[in-house]
């Protein structure tokens, strides 16, 4: 068994303000959006030494996207900032006709996603983002797991040309993917080999699943872990592939099952390899407040969960 | 010195296009079209600096974006007639695999369209985007917009309008179509607007009028006066007064034929009203 070392744990939105400043320097078309949260985003260094490419628009969402989208008539690179929530459900209409629609090269980056926000509560912790976001045609949907590959995928995502949404958090967690990674849009990572069981994680839950393979493997029971950091377009090969040496997977978001990542590997499944599935996830509730540690534990989304939803999938083979 | 008669004569054959387009398909909205005529032949003709050909970053020319993208069929027939794409492409307007759309939209790469617009209230922030980006880009032409007066009920456009003024975002010229009708009746009776200059003036725009935006002369000497105005800090709105449905008597002044194609005898009326100019595509 692989082990991975938490080299500091670190908040993703940090990695994306390192990959936005990087990019700052490198790239002299992308220019950085925010509304009224460029400290919340860690997008201070890029405002700091790039001025003339940041744009404070104000609490100001729906006007944020159409801007983004006309700057990008004239080849620049837009980077919006600000919550998940107000990345997406907020702006829907805006996103689907003047972003999606439209083809405009637009990177929408969200920050404080799902109950990890904490105590701010539900008005603030969306975990109906990323099915908003994978219905629209064309949009890519990226969901990273720590400080270094957010910082290389927002790296990553200024070369792909199309929409992107690009969802991370708030709280520190643990860093342990390489720092030097090259970051591939839709491409799953491998994290463990096993054969008992598939476990495909996306986000913060990433971590948790390694720890639950751990915990899995004390009790003898060798668990595949993938970290899907693509939500859409899917890595269907690299699911289909485990699950053909395990037999059943387990699904574990920071998200509503309701338009998740485990919807969209039922379909993949249902379509080529019909498997017995679990899906750790929320359950069609708003969160509340609480810390981000007692809220994943109360709606079920930690090592522990995995690790349950685990033993139950393999009883269903 | 623009030569009134020509663009007359083609505002008279854009009337005609505009009628065949909704009554071919029984849809569309002619109202609108109708009373911007004259806006979008002065503004593709006389005012607006093009480029031979289109190419979507626009770099070295001005820029157009429709905000009330339900006034396509007279989008489509200036463009049409100002080189962007064949004439007889007006026969597609609204049929299955056409690139003339309902409403506009780059999706199926049609010259000329810059996004998709039908969605009311987005057209402002799109183009001051395009406007930011011409400054990064140190291009110094300008950005223009055509919105309709209903549509600024639409909160959106508040936003994007207190961003341009604090801004500065000067190389920006943007028209509302103050015909005064919407879908459901009158702006006053929907939800009244009030004073758009007063509004506008409020959040630091510079505002003029063209009180007669059914008249070619007038429509240029205002759009020309605009054009003066911008650059020098202030981005500039120009409150243009049409008639909803003008050149075809009865569909003007009402808010009925905002959406609604006209018949088989209603189509002969209206055309007999605008003879041919230029020839029908």
């Amino acid at each position: 068994m692989k082990t991975y070392e938490n080299t500091g744990s670190k908040d993703t939105r940090s990695g994306f303000g390192a990959g936005l400043e990087e990019l700052g320097k490198s790239n002299e078309n992308v220019v950085a959006l925010c509304a009224d949260l460029t400290g919340s985003l860690k997008m201070d260094a890029f405002k700091a030494n790039h001025p003339e490419r940041f744009f404070q628009v104000g609490i100001a969402e729906a006007n944020m996207m159409g801007l983004a989208a006309g700057m990008t008539i004239g080849g620049k690179i837009p980077f919006t900032g600000t919550f998940a929530n107000f990345s997406t459900g907020r702006v829907y209409d805006q996103i689907r006709q003047s972003i999606a629609y439209s083809g405009k090269n637009v990177k929408i980056c969200a920050s404080h996603a799902g109950l990890t926000l904490g105590e701010d509560g539900a008005t603030h912790q969306i975990l109906e983002d990323m099915g908003l976001m994978k219905m629209l045609p064309g949009m890519t949907v990226i969901n990273t797991c720590d400080y270094n590959q957010t910082k290389a995928a927002t790296i990553a995502i200024a070369k792909h040309n199309g929409p992107v949404y690009l969802r991370f958090g708030r709280p520190k967690v643990a860093n342990f993917t390489p720092a030097d990674q090259n970051f591939e849009i839709g491409k799953a990572v491998q994290l463990q080999e096993g054969n008992d069981v598939t476990i495909v994680a996306t986000g913060h839950l990433v971590w948790e699943a390694l720890e639950a393979a751990k915990e899995l493997n004390d009790q003898g029971i060798s668990a595949d872990v993938i970290n899907i950091h693509t939500i859409k377009p899917l890595d269907a090969a690299a699911i289909i592939r485990s699950v053909k040496k395990t037999g059943c997977i387990v699904t574990a978001e920071e998200h509503n099952f309701l338009g998740g990542l485990g919807e969209s590997v039922s379909r993949e499944l249902a379509l080529t390899h019909p498997t017995p599935q679990e899906f750790v996830a929320t359950n069609d509730t708003f969160g509340e407040s609480g810390t981000p540690a007692q809220l994943m534990e109360k709606y079920g989304l930690n090592a522990a969960a995995i690790a349950s939803a685990a033993k139950k999938v393999i009883s269903r083979k | 010195m623009a030569d009134i008669k020509k663009l007359e004569d083609l505002v008279t054959q854009v009337r005609r296009d505009i009628l065949r387009q909704v009554h071919k398909v029984n849809s569309g909205h002619p109202g609108g079209s109708l009373g911007c005529a004259e806006f979008f032949v002065a503004l593709y003709q006389e005012i607006m600096d093009r480029k031979e050909g289109f190419d979507m970053d626009g770099l070295g020319e001005d820029l157009f974006f429709l905000s009330n993208g339900h006034i396509s069929p007279v989008f489509y027939s200036v463009l049409a007639r100002s080189g962007y794409f064949p004439v007889e492409e007006l026969n597609t307007f609204r049929l299955l695999d056409s690139r003339l759309q309902g409403h506009p939209t780059t999706h199926e790469g049609l010259p000329g369209v810059r996004i998709a617009s039908g969605s009311l209230g987005q057209g402002v922030s799109v183009a001051l985007g395009a406007a930011e980006a011409k400054k990064l880009n140190g291009c110094g032409h300008k950005v223009y917009v055509l919105m309709g007066d209903g549509e600024l009920q639409e909160g959106q456009n508040w936003e994007a309008i207190m961003y341009a003024a604090a801004n500065k975002v000067d190389n920006v010229i943007v028209t509302v179509d103050l015909n005064g009708q919407q879908i459901d009746g009158s702006t006053d009776d929907v939800l009244a607007l009030g004073s758009m200059r007063a509004k506008f003036e409020a959040f630091g725009w510079e505002v003029l009028d063209i009180e007669k935006g059914n008249h070619m002369q007038s429509v240029i000497s205002g759009l020309e006066k605009a054009k003066t105005l911008s650059g020098k800090g202030k981005p500039v709105c120009v409150l243009m007064h049409t008639v909803m449905g003008n050149g075809v008597d009865f569909m003007m002044h009402t808010h009925a034929w905002h959406g609604k194609a006209p018949n088989d005898e209603q189509l002969a009326t209206g055309l007999a009203q605008n003879a041919e100019t230029l020839g029908d595509y």
